[in-house]
């Protein structure tokens, strides 16, 4: 019986890497529109006007005390008596976007709300709008202060994407799923799905680290290519 | 738009008022600061000193009062009723009139020469060769330009006050406001930044400085001004109000710092 793992799975492995495939591509979808979505959030909820404010706190309030998996079943069952059929696949996205974003919306929050005063004043008193203050100074500045909490939720939303399996997504779970009733081999298949999301996640986790450390400020002095001050001093 | 005429003083400060919470923090500041002056504004610790250069550039937004720079009014009292111009012309008025500030706030994800064309860029539209011509010009004024690709937290205290005083250089401008620029140095860097700052008043800059620092007010300054309790209770020449004949309080606040 302990033979299947060498024998039988192998010849699903290419279904399981297909389910894979569709896995990163729910995660990579979600991660860009979920980040978007909850940056947007952060600025609506740090915004003075109350009546801005408060529809995106209770979105927010509510997606966070309430299951993701529920928000799903809701998403893909429950729509559509309201007249929004989305594709399992789409109603996937839009879950999975919609929870990540009142996640991040509280990251970017934070991250927006600890930039320095001190250079938010020096930016101002050079003559910037508050726009031009928010582009230039808070957003990069909170964008580099986000991002490995941006990596970790990544990792989480890789993992969480097997819940979309309950509403028939084909994705890495599903597909596990559908070898089981095959082969029966639970176990096998299962230590396979894991060993999958380990590799999946492990990678990930590699490459955010990396664009952490190139987008440290002190670190991207290594891709200015010739010094400004060289250039005379070479010419010497 | 007022007419300016070069006789008329750059910056002109009448009965500006200021509470937080409704506790008066300036009651009353009156100030003139005339074209290649040097003023220093010295007074006790919580008299006031930083309100008033966030009031005159609209850090904090002043109670009442007038503000006139360079001709244009910023706020003014008509009648009753305070005013205070659109944000554009505000923000055009502290662009000519930029900050250099106590703990250097340069922003830490630029490097030196971006702290530097930030401002050109963003505000002036400088293109950015332009800009960075300019930077490095400003740069090397403050003896900076070999740090050019350095990021502020690999400087020192002092670097980063030189970098910032460039920064305010680039704007090309017509006042440059400093809150307590050496405060915050070891005593070995307050030395490279006065140095700066006295290049500067030799080269005609007109400046106004808040400051406890009374080496750099003895060799810079040509007008002091002592405010206290929310008021500018003296004003006058350094040999005025550091002579024999000084005011006492003036006498006994100097005593007091001198330690
Ligand atoms: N943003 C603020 N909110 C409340 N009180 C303030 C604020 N800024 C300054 N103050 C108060 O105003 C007074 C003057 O402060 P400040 O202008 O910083 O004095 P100085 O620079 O002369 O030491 C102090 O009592 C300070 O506590
Ligand atoms: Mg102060």
């Amino acid at each position: 019986m302990y033979n299947f793992f060498f024998f039988e799975v192998p010849e699903h492995l290419p279904f399981l890497l297909k389910g894979a495939l569709v896995t990163i591509e729910l995660s990579l979808i979600s991660m860009v529109l979920g980040t978007a979505l909850g940056f947007f959030l952060a600025i609506g909820r740090l915004s003075s006007r109350r009546l801005l404010r408060l529809p995106m706190d209770i979105f927010v309030e509510i997606m966070r005390d309430t299951p993701l998996i529920v928000q799903l079943l809701l998403i893909y069952f429950s729509l559509p008596e309201a007249g929004i059929v989305l594709s399992a696949f789409w109603a996937g996205i839009a879950g999975l976007t919609l929870n990540l974003a009142a996640y991040l919306s509280e990251v970017f929050r934070a991250a927006i709300s600890a930039v320095d005063p001190g250079q938010k004043a020096a930016a101002i008193s050079l003559g910037m709008s508050p726009v031009a203050v928010y582009r230039r100074v808070v957003i990069p500045q909170a964008g580099l202060a986000a991002l490995p909490t941006l990596g970790g939720y990544f990792i989480a939303l890789l993992k969480d994407c097997s819940l979309v399996s309950f509403i028939s997504v084909n994705e890495l779970l599903r597909h596990a799923t559908i070898v089981i009733s095959d082969t029966f081999d639970s176990m096998n298949t299962y230590i396979m799905v894991a060993i999958i999301y380990f590799v999946m996640s492990f990678v990930s986790a590699r490459i955010i680290r990396h664009i952490e450390v190139r987008l440290a400020p002190t670190n991207r002095r290594g891709t200015i290519s010739v010094p400004l001050t060289m250039d005379k001093e070479g010419a010497r | 738009m007022t007419s300016f005429s070069p006789s008329s003083p750059v910056l002109l400060v009448r009965q500006l008022r200021k509470s937080f919470r409704g506790a008066p923090v300036l009651k009353s500041v009156d100030l003139a600061i005339h074209q290649g002056e040097i003023a220093c504004l010295i007074g006790p610790s919580g008299a006031g000193k930083s309100t008033i250069l966030r009031c005159i550039n609209f850090l904090e937004r002043p109670d009442s009062g007038e503000i006139t720079f360079f001709g244009e009014r910023l706020c003014s009292e008509d009648g009753n009723i305070f005013h205070i111009a659109p944000e554009r012309t505000l923000q055009h008025a502290r662009a000519r009139m930029p900050m250099v500030f106590q703990h250097f706030n340069l922003f830490s994800h630029r490097t030196v020469i971006g702290n530097v064309m930030e401002g050109q860029m963003v505000v002036l539209h400088r293109n950015r060769d332009e800009a960075r011509d300019r930077a490095r010009a400003c740069l090397a004024r403050v003896g900076m330009l070999e740090r050019a690709e350095f990021y502020p937290d690999q400087l020192s205290g002092g670097q980063k006050q030189r970098v910032a005083i460039a920064r305010a250089l680039a704007m090309s401008p017509a006042l440059i406001l400093f809150d307590e620029p050496t405060s915050a140095l070891d005593p070995a860097l307050v030395q490279e930044v006065q140095g700066v700052m006295r290049d500067l008043s030799a080269e005609g800059m007109t400046m106004l400085i808040v400051t406890h620092d009374m080496r750099l007010v003895k060799s810079i300054a040509t007008t002091i001004h002592f405010c206290a309790d929310g008021h500018i209770a003296e004003s006058g020449s350094p040999a005025l109000l550091f002579g024999d004949t000084a005011p006492s309080r003036i006498q006994s606040f100097m005593d007091a710092a001198a330690h």
